[in-house]
């Protein structure tokens, strides 16, 4: 399947950036990710536990950056092996633009699965992975500017007013 | 009055009391002292090279008896086929090896890599997770037509290209470019026959044994045909002498084809008892069905046909691609070439007829027969056909199709069979009754009035059952004979034990096989008991497949059993002091003709086994035969279908209102288990027809294994069927003039369906529409309605 979407991010693109290649941040956007360890030359590996309709399964995957051209465009991509439950695999070519209220990420995605996965959940993959890179990428966008609903962390407001993700408050301190 | 025993009466199924009961000894009910149970990992990409198979930390995980893989397979045998088809070149077919676990490459999702073998299933499955495999995804050839383009994937990379064979057949090249150069009008048609899983309420159970004693494999399993098994498993994989090798299939919760052929884990199971000298036991998830049972259908087909300016059908070609999957099944060349071509002729005295089959590997799981084999492909196109030259012409479907009707027997077609026997126009007649056509405009009508669209579809089928004349099969690259065998053993009581090589998973041979003897011998039924599923216990037998088993073992057990009565006149002449020419049996006396001597079958039978009065120096004691028996021909059952649906326009639904079926199936034993075996034959067409379908990717993965994506018929998906079989035409050539009934439904019913949605488009206004693919589910009658 593929899709692309995008989202605006009121933070500066080297920022933004910045963010993409953290681990931590990673770990923190990815739906389920229990574990993640790496650097973005040799790549991360990682450990995610997902359900996908009636399949429940740890998958333990590497995920790759590469195409990389600071600060604009990046590819990411990864295979997850689930065991019994079969594989998930694909890959997102991120682009970042400079736009008035900060940086518009735009992303194109395509996955797949295969396995049981494939078997027993091709007619909600689609839905799944849609809702899997919805939730990364809002994960990513609250990581960086704080939660778009405010009762769902607290927020330390910083010196211009706006709200602040735990990631910005790390780097602009 | 209708019979009330014998030939031609209905009693209940015997069977069903244990069946019904939760008594049904099933093959997973069978467990052996020291069972160890093996669960298999299996390729979860469609291609692939393996590179490395590590199974260390796998086989030191708790539970773990053995780990194999491909490489303990070096040396055995792969699976065979069993049907060496010949191309239109002379060439024979390609025939890959197809080992027991995959070596060097997996071919399709569900290949199985290894096997662990643990004390329980728990621990197998465990310590699968733990087995680090290394493959190397490679392109998938899916799609056939793909997978013939230059440069497409090779599924086996020892062979040029994924071309199975490319098969010819039927008249000269030039009679038939000559009928199409001088016909009127030339109908064509596109169509795909849909991959189908079988999914037998029973999934496949292997259990394999080993006794160290005496140096026997038995092996267990949900089998069709032991007799077949052991003679493929044991002379072509394993070199397991017979009598070092016992099969036994159990009862067995139906078959539908895909029970027929030899599967590796069968072979699995049998080597591995021997390797680790303790029983291994296989029990397939549903899961599992989805991705290792062989599946059925898998045509793409052109097909055209030549009219003259009569509308009289003058020639008919057709050009199919055949899906073979990733490796031939048992009897997979067979089905799109002999079991298919040579029924393409149909119910239609078309002179010319020139059939082009290609058969491919892909990367799916493999293709075999499925109830019909063959047959519901021919069925389904020429019906198809037919009945969109009707329209074209703008003439009757059901006058064009009598018009060309087959009406002199026997006939011998164009495409190599000679039909003994059969009345299609009688047939025809009598579905027109029992589908009430003269009231269908007003029901029409009705369905209109609803803002419903209104549709009768008709077609007529021909079947070749009874396989098969083993002279005949042998010559077009069987290489089995396909001959059965009865062993009737009488006690000294007069009980009877039938040994049959048939195998009984649904077909209800406990039942009807008794009729036939009691008939016979005028004794009651519950004197008489089958045997079968059992390589120790029965003499020898082909299985059940192809409507062939009342034709074909029943006609042995008739023999058997001639032989019964000839030995049981002597001695009762002995007895009777009188000549055994003068012997009569009837109702279980014999009698000396003309007289009021005579003696009971249960005299006779002592006398056999306590011979103090006896005919020694004529003959032996006891009162056993055995009989083997081949057919001569292929019998023809036949028929006309009729469906009635209903479709609503605003979603493109389609409701089964009414079905007729008219069959000939020569002479009936069991009238209740005829219309069981049409019925559920109809289930499965109409559920081909609307409701299955087996689909994978492009990249080869299966997405439809489990019941959420492949829609089984169910109840409320069919109608209140009508059947009939009453226009008999005895089949000239077997002892019983029986053709078989197990096939016919699913075989005839999916052109009625599907003509009937077309009609109904039609009578919408929607006359673009010339064909929808099958399954006609609501989503594609919508697109073509708006297409």
């Amino acid at each position: 399947m593929q899709m692309s979407d995008s989202r605006t991010i009121q933070a500066p693109r080297d920022m933004v950036w910045q963010a993409i290649l953290d681990p931590e941040v990673l770990k923190a956007c990815v739906p389920g990710c229990t574990e993640l360890t790496g650097t973005p030359e040799d790549g991360f590996d990682a450990v995610v536990v997902q359900k996908v309709g009636p399949v429940k399964a740890t998958f333990k995957g590497h995920v790759t950056l590469s195409e990389m051209d600071k600060p604009e465009k990046l590819r990411l991509s990864g295979e997850g092996k689930g065991g019994a439950a079969g594989f998930a695999k694909g890959g997102a070519d991120v682009t970042l633009t400079e736009v008035e209220e900060g940086t518009l990420l735009s992303y194109e995605v395509e996955a797949k699965v295969g396995g049981k996965l494939a078997q027993l959940g091709s007619r909600i993959i689609d839905g799944f992975a849609k809702k899997m890179a919805d939730q990364f990428f809002q994960n990513f966008q609250d990581a960086i500017e704080g939660p778009s609903d405010p009762e769902e962390a607290p927020e330390v407001e910083s010196g211009d007013g706006h709200k602040k993700g735990w990631f910005k408050r790390m780097v602009s301190g | 009055m209708p019979k009330d025993h014998g030939i031609g009466a209905s009693p209940k199924r015997r069977e069903d009391v244990r069946f019904l009961t939760g008594a049904g000894q099933y093959t997973d009910d069978i467990n052996v002292y020291g069972q160890t149970y093996v669960h298999f990992l299996r390729s979860d990409v469609a291609h692939g090279r393996i590179n490395s198979v590590n199974t260390e930390v796998a086989s030191a995980m708790p539970g773990v008896v053995r780990i194999f893989t491909g490489a303990d397979f070096d040396g055995i045998g792969g699976l065979p086929c069993g049907w060496q088809v010949t191309d239109k070149h002379g060439e024979p077919m390609k025939e890959p090896a197809h080992p027991v676990l995959a070596q060097g490459k997996v071919r399709h999702v569900g290949d199985p890599i290894a096997a662990v073998v643990a004390e329980s299933l728990e621990e197998a499955r465990n310590a699968a997770e733990a087995i680090e495999v290394d493959i190397e995804e490679l392109p998938a050839a899916v799609n056939m037509k793909a997978a013939l383009a230059e440069g497409a994937p090779k599924v086996h990379d020892d062979l040029s290209d994924n071309l199975c064979y490319d098969w010819q057949f039927g008249s000269d090249q030039a009679d038939v470019d000559a009928a199409f150069e001088k016909a009127a009008h030339v109908t064509t048609l596109e169509l795909v026959n849909n991959r189908l899983v079988a999914n037998p309420m029973e999934p496949r159970v292997a259990l394999g044994d080993y006794s160290r004693a005496n140096d026997e494999s038995t092996l267990y399993t949900t089998s069709q045909n032991p007799h077949v098994i052991r003679l493929l498993m044991g002379a072509f994989v394993l070199g397991i002498p017979e009598h070092k090798l016992r099969v036994v299939a159990p009862d067995v919760g139906g078959g539908f084809g895909t029970k027929i052929f030899h599967y590796a884990e069968e072979a699995f199971c049998t080597f591995a008892a021997r390797q680790i000298n303790r029983p291994v036991k296989w029990t397939s998830t549903r899961s599992e069905a989805f991705m290792s049972d062989a599946h059925g259908r898998d045509h793409v087909t052109k097909i055209e046909l030549a009219l003259d300016a009569e509308n009289n059908f003058i020639g008919l070609r057709t050009d199919t691609l055949a899906n073979m999957g990733a490796y031939l099944s048992t009897f997979s060349s067979s089905v799109p070439t002999w079991l298919h071509g040579t029924l393409m002729a149909g119910n239609y005295k078309t002179p010319a007829i020139q059939v082009n089959v290609k058969a491919v590997f892909t990367n799916t799981v493999p293709v075999d027969a499925y109830r019909g084999a063959g047959r519901p492909e021919a069925t389904f196109q020429l019906e198809r056909l037919v009945d969109k030259a009707a329209r074209e012409l703008g003439v009757d479907p059901i006058a064009l199709r009598r018009q060309n009707f087959i009406t002199s027997f026997p006939y011998e077609t164009p495409v190599a069979v000679a039909y003994d026997t059969g009345d299609y126009v009688a047939t025809m007649d009598k579905l027109e009754e029992m589908i009430d056509r003269a009231g269908f405009d007003a029901r029409r009508k009705e369905s209109e009035a609803k803002g419903k669209l209104r549709g009768l579809g008709i077609n007529c089928y021909i079947e070749a059952c009874g396989i098969a004349p083993s002279n005949l099969v042998g010559q077009l690259g069987a290489r089995a004979g396909l001959y059965d065998a009865a062993t009737v053993r009488v006690n000294a009581t007069g009980s009877i034990s039938v040994m049959v090589g048939a195998h009984s998973h649904g077909q209800g041979h406990e039942t009807a096989f008794p009729q036939v003897v009691a008939e016979m011998l005028g004794i009651d039924e519950s004197m008489i008991d089958i045997v079968h599923g059992d390589s120790s216990k029965i003499p020898f037998g082909m299985g059940t497949y192809g409507s062939r088993s009342l034709a074909v073992c029943g006609s042995a057990m008739v023999r058997a059993t001639e032989k019964i009565i000839n030995k049981a006149k002597k001695i009762a002449g002995h007895l009777l002091e009188a000549s055994e020419a003068d012997i009569e049996l009837k109702d279980g006396q014999f009698t000396v003709a003309g007289t009021d001597k005579s003696v009971a079958w249960g005299d006779v039978t002592l006398a056999a086994y306590v011979p103090h009065n006896y005919p020694l120096e004529d003959i032996e004691p006891g009162l056993e035969e055995t009989a083997f028996y081949d057919p001569s021909n292929f019998t023809y059952p036949a028929g006309a279908y009729a469906c009635e649906v209903e479709l609503d326009p605003e979603t493109g639904k389609v409701t089964i209102e009414r079905f007729a079926a008219a069959d000939d199936f020569g002479n009936v034993v069991n009238p209740m288990i005829v219309e069981g075996q049409v019925h559920g034959g109809l289930a499965q067409g109409i559920g081909q027809a609307l409701l299955e379908t087996c689909s994978y990717d492009e990249d080869g993965q299966l997405l439809s294994a489990s019941y959420m994506d492949y829609a089984m018929p169910r109840a409320d998906d069919v109608p209140f069927y009508a059947v009939d079989h009453s226009c008999a035409t005895p089949c000239t050539h077997n002892p019983l003039g029986v053709k078989g009934c197990g096939e016919a439904g699913a075989i005839g019913s999916p052109p009625a369906v599907v003509n009937a949605v077309i009609d109904a488009l039609h009578s919408g206004g929607h006359t673009q529409v010339t064909h929808i693919d099958m399954p006609v589910s609501p989503g594609r009658v919508w697109a073509a309605m708006h297409g």
